[in-house]
């Protein structure tokens, strides 16, 4: 085995032994190593991911000295490169726009304690990326949990703390699910690891015995993540979490944690149980009508908010809702796109929260769109970032949501009769209130403000942070313009994915 | 007079209204002959009949608009007392009716599920079979579950010991209360220390001696049980949680005084710091050894031997202190937010 070939272990290991270090570090030094980590975990991501395009099939890593069936292991492949590279490379961008304002969310001497919880989060998730040990992935699912509680909790008031327990008792119950899901498949299979796990369960859908709990173990696990992915009917945690948080958490949490999810139950369907059982069991009608009803009713949720916060975490459930409505579709082409949208709509919406907090931070920290008015004039740069993120959002072309519609629309295509109309019918609606309050949130932004409030003098923002927002947005139109490359390696990875 | 919506009249509300409300009539008539009364005699015949047509229907209006405020407050009211009542009656109904449902599938399940102790279920297969069969050879370990938790799956264990951790930095987000930069104590921890006086049992003579003599047993028994984890049931999060218990009854006695001798915040972070780095370095060595398939070079030593099963005995010992520290400052923080 090369060096190269280590380079996940290291990402994930570094993030850990960085996680525990940080708890005796003076608060710079602490920010300092949280830069660092995410920093290097980038590099490491993107150097797995050229060597995974560099090599033909995914190999495995022993966690331990004891293979497959017995010792844990986790599993490097295309996809799992490319979500890992994904995932960190927003997380990064994130910290250096987000985390310098930390004075204002979390006190001096919390600091290192909120880094902690960023440095496990990452953890988790990129050992929920590359795991092939399907109860590793409810140990880590468990730090990620906890670690989005606290990253919520750190701003202490009365809207953080009733979000926070609303959030904690759904992502329990999801969790348990999940475990009881876990659980059960061990009982009827004997394994825990991915592979023969996948044998197992087509030995029991060949032979018929044990097929009920199979079919109970499906729904648990498919609920259990569903309701921690934000997913439309169980979503009712989620604006109260992302609009209260502070903003870099908002940005994570959103933006990358509840995409982890998403990527643990692709897994599941792929590694674990296979597509064809997910379609014969009836699972995947039952995800595209949430998520096409996710797609509108959240939308129209949106509509209605008068906090911008508020809209833009509806709008969170409403995106997660095109997720779920490309893994209902079944298809590849379906799943392909599912995955394009987590990459997309991770970028866009991180960026979303921290140019947001930006553009309130120039009204005086007034979250009503009446007050907002001309904060695109206050603080430009935040402006120019949100109305391409804006746009991204609606699906304009040359931005990354354009990209996402066109493929959701390709994929149903394949199908004849109602179910073409219904993918292109509920596209066209959502695109339609996606367009509604984000552009006239834009807009709103961009009117003249009324005469008679005061606001606070324009701060400076540092050149370092204008980079950070830049490059997300350059990311954005990158995503709608050269996707192509990144298209195929979703399409090779989810081939040699199963 | 602009703002009133031309169309009152003609709206089925307020021909319900005045179909609803008799005395009707009555009340304008009373307007008219108070506003003739008022209006100076002088004025033209039309413009005083115009003026009280208009009087006339403004008072309607606003008659209209009294009366539509009611009904929304009535709304308001019901939908505050009852209708709030209604509503939870139904959620309880239909969370009962849910939960019902899911117990009865789940119980369905169980029942199809293979039989506990059955020789022909799946769960004995080649994975269970190692771990009985080699498990003493492979990790040296007389206890065949710490040989699996922290030899085979140590990956879960050390991500086991990190959402200690974790827990126990979350808790100190949610509750810790610091200081001012100068050292003096903010007035939120003032409250904490009169609040918590309630709990100091400053002579209770049966707790203090009863703890004087429990403590030190309750310890050196959850010492034991870590020490002894690779030979005999237990291991590091058991004793860890009999330590901490010994820790706490010990707090419990004597007060955070005495106890702050020994165990303050520092003590906290630098034991949870110290054995988690050598937990996840000791661990990071054995899986890049093993992933590489390189040898560890770690002995096993004799099985049974208290020095023996490689690393499992040092691991034990880490995840032992990490449990304890973790469970007692959560003991701490619930009851006054620090040490």
């Amino acid at each position: 085995m090369t060096l190269t070939q280590n380079f996940p272990f290291f990402s994930i290991i570094l993030c850990m032994i960085a996680g525990i270090v940080t708890s005796i570090l003076k608060p710079k030094a602490a920010k300092a190593l949280t830069f660092f980590v995410s920093g290097s975990v980038v590099v490491l991501s993107v150097l797995t991911l050229s060597l995974t395009l560099r090599l033909d099939s995914a190999y495995p890593y022993m966690m331990g000295h004891f293979p497959s069936p017995w010792g844990n292991e986790i599993r490097i492949g295309r996809l799992e490169a490319l979500m890992a590279t994904g995932f960190s490379v927003v997380l990064c961008l994130s910290l250096i726009g987000g985390l310098r304002h930390s004075p204002a969310f979390v006190s001096e001497k919390k600091v290192n304690l909120y880094c902690i919880m960023v440095d496990l989060a990452l953890a988790a998730v990129l050992v929920l990326i590359y795991t092939n040990d399907l109860f590793t992935v409810y140990v880590f699912i468990e730090i990620l949990t906890i670690a989005s509680c606290a990253l919520v909790v750190v701003r202490q008031n009365g809207h953080t703390l009733v979000a926070i327990t609303r959030y904690m008792i759904m992502h329990l119950f999801g969790s348990g699910l999940l475990l009881l899901g876990i659980s059960m498949l061990y009982g009827i299979t004997g394994h825990l690891l991915m592979e023969p796990l996948g044998e197992a369960v087509r030995a029991i859908v060949d032979t018929g015995e044990y097929a009920g709990p199979l079919t109970v173990v499906i729904a648990l696990i498919t609920a259990g993540l569903a309701i921690k992915s934000a997913m439309f009917p169980f979503h009712s945690w989620a604006p109260d979490t992302y609009a209260y948080a502070p903003p870099l958490s908002s940005a994570i949490l959103s933006g990358i944690i509840s995409k982890t999810y998403i990527f643990v139950l692709i897994k599941f369907y792929y590694r674990v149980v296979g597509m064809d059982v997910i379609i014969s069991q009836n699972i995947s009608p039952f995800l595209f009508v949430c998520g096409v009803s996710g797609m509108i009713l959240a939308s129209v949720m949106a509509i209605s908010q008068r906090d911008i916060r508020r809209m833009i975490a509806y709008s969170s459930v409403a995106q997660i809702g095109y997720i779920y409505m490309g893994l209902g579709i079944g298809t590849t082409a379906g799943v392909e796109a599912a995955l394009f949208q987590m990459l997309v709509h991770s970028v866009v919406k991180s960026l979303l929260f921290l140019a947001t907090y930006e553009l309130i931070n120039v009204s005086g920290d007034r979250k009503r769109f009446r007050y907002l008015h001309g904060a695109g004039y206050r603080n430009v740069p935040a402006g120019i970032v949100f109305t391409v993120a804006a746009m991204s959002m609606v699906g304009i072309p040359f931005t990354g949501g354009f990209i996402v519609k066109l493929n959701l629309a390709i994929s149903g295509m394949v199908f004849g009769g109602w179910m073409r109309s219904l993918v292109l019918i509920a596209l066209a609606i959502s695109t339609l209130l996606n367009g509604v309050y984000f552009l006239h949130t834009v807009v709103s932004i961009y009117r003249r403000p009324p005469g008679d409030i005061a606001y606070p003098p324009a701060e400076k923002i540092p050149p370092y942070a204008l980079v950070a927002l830049f490059a997300s947005m350059l990311l954005i139109i990158y995503l709608g313009i050269g996707s192509e490359p990144i298209l195929r390696v979703i399409q090779t990875g989810l081939m040699t994915f199963s | 007079m602009s703002k009133r919506r031309s169309d009152w009249q003609t709206r089925p509300q307020a021909r319900i209204r005045k179909w609803f409300h008799e005395g009707f009539l009555a009340l304008d008539d009373e307007i008219i002959s108070q506003i003739s009364q008022d209006s100076e005699p002088h004025q033209s015949y039309e413009a005083l009949l115009e003026a009280q047509e208009e009087a006339v229907e403004t008072r309607k209006h606003e008659r209209t608009l009294a009366l539509d405020r009611l009904d929304q407050y009535n709304v308001l009211v019901w939908a505050r007392t009852r209708g709030r009542k209604v509503l939870s009656a139904l959620h309880v109904i239909l969370a009962l009716v849910l939960s019902i449902m899911m117990i009865f599938f789940l119980l369905e399940t169980v029942a199809l599920m293979p039989r506990f102790g059955d020789t022909q279920a799946p769960g004995v297969n080649e994975v269970s079979q190692r771990y009985i069969e080699k498990g003493l050879d492979e990790t040296g370990a007389v206890n065949i579950v710490a040989g699996m938790i922290l030899d085979y799956r140590a990956f879960d264990t050390l991500g086991e010991a990190t959402v200690l951790f974790l827990a126990a930095c979350a808790v100190l987000i949610l509750l810790r209360i610091d200081r001012n930069k100068d050292g003096s104590p903010v007035e939120e921890l003032i409250a904490a220390e009169s609040d918590d006086r309630h709990y100091e049992p400053r002579s209770d003579r049966i707790l203090q001696g009863s703890a004087k003599i429990l403590t030190p047993i309750i310890l050196l028994f959850g010492i034991y049980i870590i020490l002894n984890g690779h030979l005999s049931p237990g291991g590091g999060f058991s004793g860890g949680a009999i330590i901490s218990a010994g820790l706490i009854l010990y707090l419990n006695a004597f007060g955070f005084e005495k106890s702050g001798r020994f165990f303050t915040n520092k003590t906290f972070v630098m034991v949870s710091f110290f054995s988690l780095s050598f937990y996840g370095i000791a661990k990071t060595y054995s899986f890049y050894f093993g992933a590489n398939g390189l040898d560890s070079g770690i002995p096993l030593g004799t099985p049974g031997a208290i020095i023996s099963a490689g690393l499992i005995m040092p691991l034990n010992i880490a995840v032992g202190l990490v449990v304890a520290c973790t469970m007692y400052i959560f003991y701490a923080l619930f009851r006054k937010g620090g040490l």
